[in-house]
């Protein structure tokens, strides 16, 4: 009873505090939310203001004439078609080449299992960036340069490593008993990965595939180096071409076209965490 | 017996062949082409010629070399390990103590930044700094005068830019490591009397004290690498003055033709890389034995 009654008067103090100290909380994050949203404005506004300049201006009237004066093949459609092909492609390689290396990591113990593991796991680390100008000589000895194909390939490789890591880890939670009904029917490993595993994974499948998608579309410095014509450029490096060469800037076009370009970014990322992926390593391969 | 073993690994070959080729090609290729006059075009473009350790000399009385390697520290510290880092902490932190929907929206806003394609994110940083940009518009309204960020300071103008793009990073990895903390230890500290920074030092920092250690090798490592947003921002001037080692091995290699100088530089890149990334490896080791 005497417990109750010291307690009984701190509740409501310490309820009181509680409610302040989340309103103080609420007051800072709404202020630094204002500060991340800020620069977005520009972007925002500069896209329907015929007059768009780097100032942030509320447009007198709101246009639609500078997605209208994008909607051009050599402006926007084929670059964002290469954007795409670049993406796929390299998705497709790194998930294909990641699953296949995952099964025999997951499934079997190998005396080299550990090194290896840490071995990639350091390949993921090393920054991209620093390889870039031997990733050219490589190229130019390989005449890969300018290719699409030699492109996919390359940035499918950079996304691999950190790949065969989620991919292992989401393969690991696939119980091997279910595999082993296969194994007593007569199927091969590659049989029970494809017809077994692989169906109880799906999840975990498009979040590796989205993850490759999303860094392959916006990757910026690999096509830059290694894709130079227009009819191969994807959209991250087309895009230079709203600057003239006189200094001059289609601020509208440039924003309209921009806001084009993070759609697909947009929508993957909301799909991606509604599918339960976790995005914090995805960092880890930008560079 | 040995057969079987063999075909087993069978499905490890395409990855393996494609990290040797496309990644562990271009590392090795970095040290022998550092070796190398190689030219961007000409001659020394195809056939180069072993000069032994003159790139190595070069660099080394090279006056840009120190100057890009202080810059480079300094946008590393300045925009990853200081800003990136608290600021995410910081804003996990009040996050928890936040009602649910704004800390939810808050988030939003944070990632927007961060999801974005790092070309667009470039072009919006440049906007918000430029002489008639947004920033200038703001401490206008304040009263005071108009400044060149990007003339006069064009490396702290690329910190707080690099601190908007990348913050979302280390919030969501701290969002994760507090969540692991167990809200009983904390409540029974607030019970024994423990203030809220009370609690803080002694209690949620040494909880999550691996998860603080691996996000600021990660930051790190992802913050040398950083291009896109100098390059479009700046592109290291004006006069060099925020010419990073990244800029500064692109330009070497690509405007001034010479790849030799320019792998050397991205030797050093790699050679510092590799200690942050031996670091963090050794740190995910100890945490999971």
């Amino acid at each position: 009873m005497a417990a109750v009654a010291t307690a009984a008067p701190a509740t409501p103090a310490r309820g009181a505090g509680k409610t302040r100290s989340a309103r103080t909380a609420n007051i800072v994050l709404v202020l630094l939310a204002a500060c991340f949203l800020l620069p977005l404005s520009w972007l925002l506004a500069a896209s329907v203001n015929a007059d768009a300049t780097y100032e942030l201006a509320v447009p007198t009237t709101l246009t639609l004439e500078n997605f209208a004066a994008i909607m051009t093949a050599q402006q926007t459609f084929i670059p964002l078609l290469n954007s795409f092909i670049l993406a796929v492609g390299s998705a497709l390689v790194t998930v294909t080449a990641a699953v296949l290396a995952a099964y025999p990591l997951s499934r079997y113990q190998m005396r080299f299992k550990r090194p290896f593991m840490y071995t990639i796991l350091f390949g993921t680390c090393l920054p991209i960036t620093a390889i870039m100008v031997p990733v050219y000589s490589l190229f130019v000895q390989l005449n890969l340069l300018d290719s699409l194909a030699g492109t996919i390939f390359f940035m499918g490789a950079t996304f691999l490593p950190i790949a065969i890591w989620m991919t292992k880890n989401f393969m690991d939670s696939v119980p091997v008993s279910l595999e082993e009904a296969a194994w007593i029917d007569g199927a091969s490993s590659m049989k029970a990965l494809f017809y077994v595993v692989l169906p109880l994974m799906r999840p975990g499948l498009a979040v590796v595939f989205i993850f490759v998608f999303l860094e392959a579309w916006g990757n910026f410095f690999v096509p830059f180096i290694l894709l130079f014509s227009p009819d191969s450029q994807p959209a991250a490096v087309s895009i230079f071409r709203f600057f003239d060469e006189y200094g001059g800037v289609a601020y509208g076009e440039l924003a309209a076209f921009s806001i084009l370009y993070s759609l697909p970014v947009i929508v993957l990322y909301i799909v991606s965490r509604a599918l339960g992926g976790s995005f914090a390593l995805s960092g880890a391969m930008k560079g | 017996m040995r057969l079987r073993q063999t075909v087993r690994l069978l499905p490890l070959l395409p990855a393996v062949a494609l990290l040797l080729v496309f990644l562990g090609g271009p590392i090795l290729w970095a040290f022998y082409g550092s070796f190398t006059d190689a030219g961007l075009t000409g001659a020394s473009a195809r056939n180069p010629e072993w000069i032994g350790l003159d790139n190595y000399a070069t660099l080394l009385t090279d006056p840009q070399f120190p100057h890009s390697l202080w810059l480079t520290f300094l946008f590393v510290l300045g925009s990853a390990v200081i800003g990136q880092n608290c600021l995410g902490l910081a804003l996990a932190l009040v996050m928890q103590r936040a009602n649910r929907v704004v800390a939810a929206i808050v988030g939003t806003c944070v990632v927007a930044a961060w999801v974005l394609p790092e070309i667009v994110a470039a072009f919006i940083a440049y906007a918000f700094f430029f002489r008639d940009g947004m920033l200038n518009q703001l401490t206008g309204l304040a009263g005071l005068p108009v400044v060149d960020w990007l003339y006069e300071y064009p490396m702290l103008a690329l910190v707080f830019a690099n601190i908007w793009r990348g913050t979302a990073f280390s919030m969501m990895n701290y969002q994760a490591a507090l969540n692991d903390v167990p809200p009983e230890i904390t409540e029974s500290a607030t019970i024994d009397g423990a203030g809220g920074i009370q609690r803080l030092r002694f209690i949620t920092l040494p909880m999550i004290k691996s998860s603080i250690a691996t996000n600021l090798m990660l930051i790190t490592l992802l913050t040398l690498g950083t291009f896109t947003l100098i390059y479009v921002v700046t592109s290291g001037g004006p006069l060099n003055a925020s010419t990073t080692l990244p800029i500064m091995a692109y330009e070497q290699a690509f405007q001034y033709g010479d790849i030799g100088y320019g792998t050397a530089i991205a030797v050093v890149m790699l050679l510092i890389g590799a200690v942050f990334s031996i670091a963090y490896i050794r740190m995910l080791r100890e945490r999971k034995d």
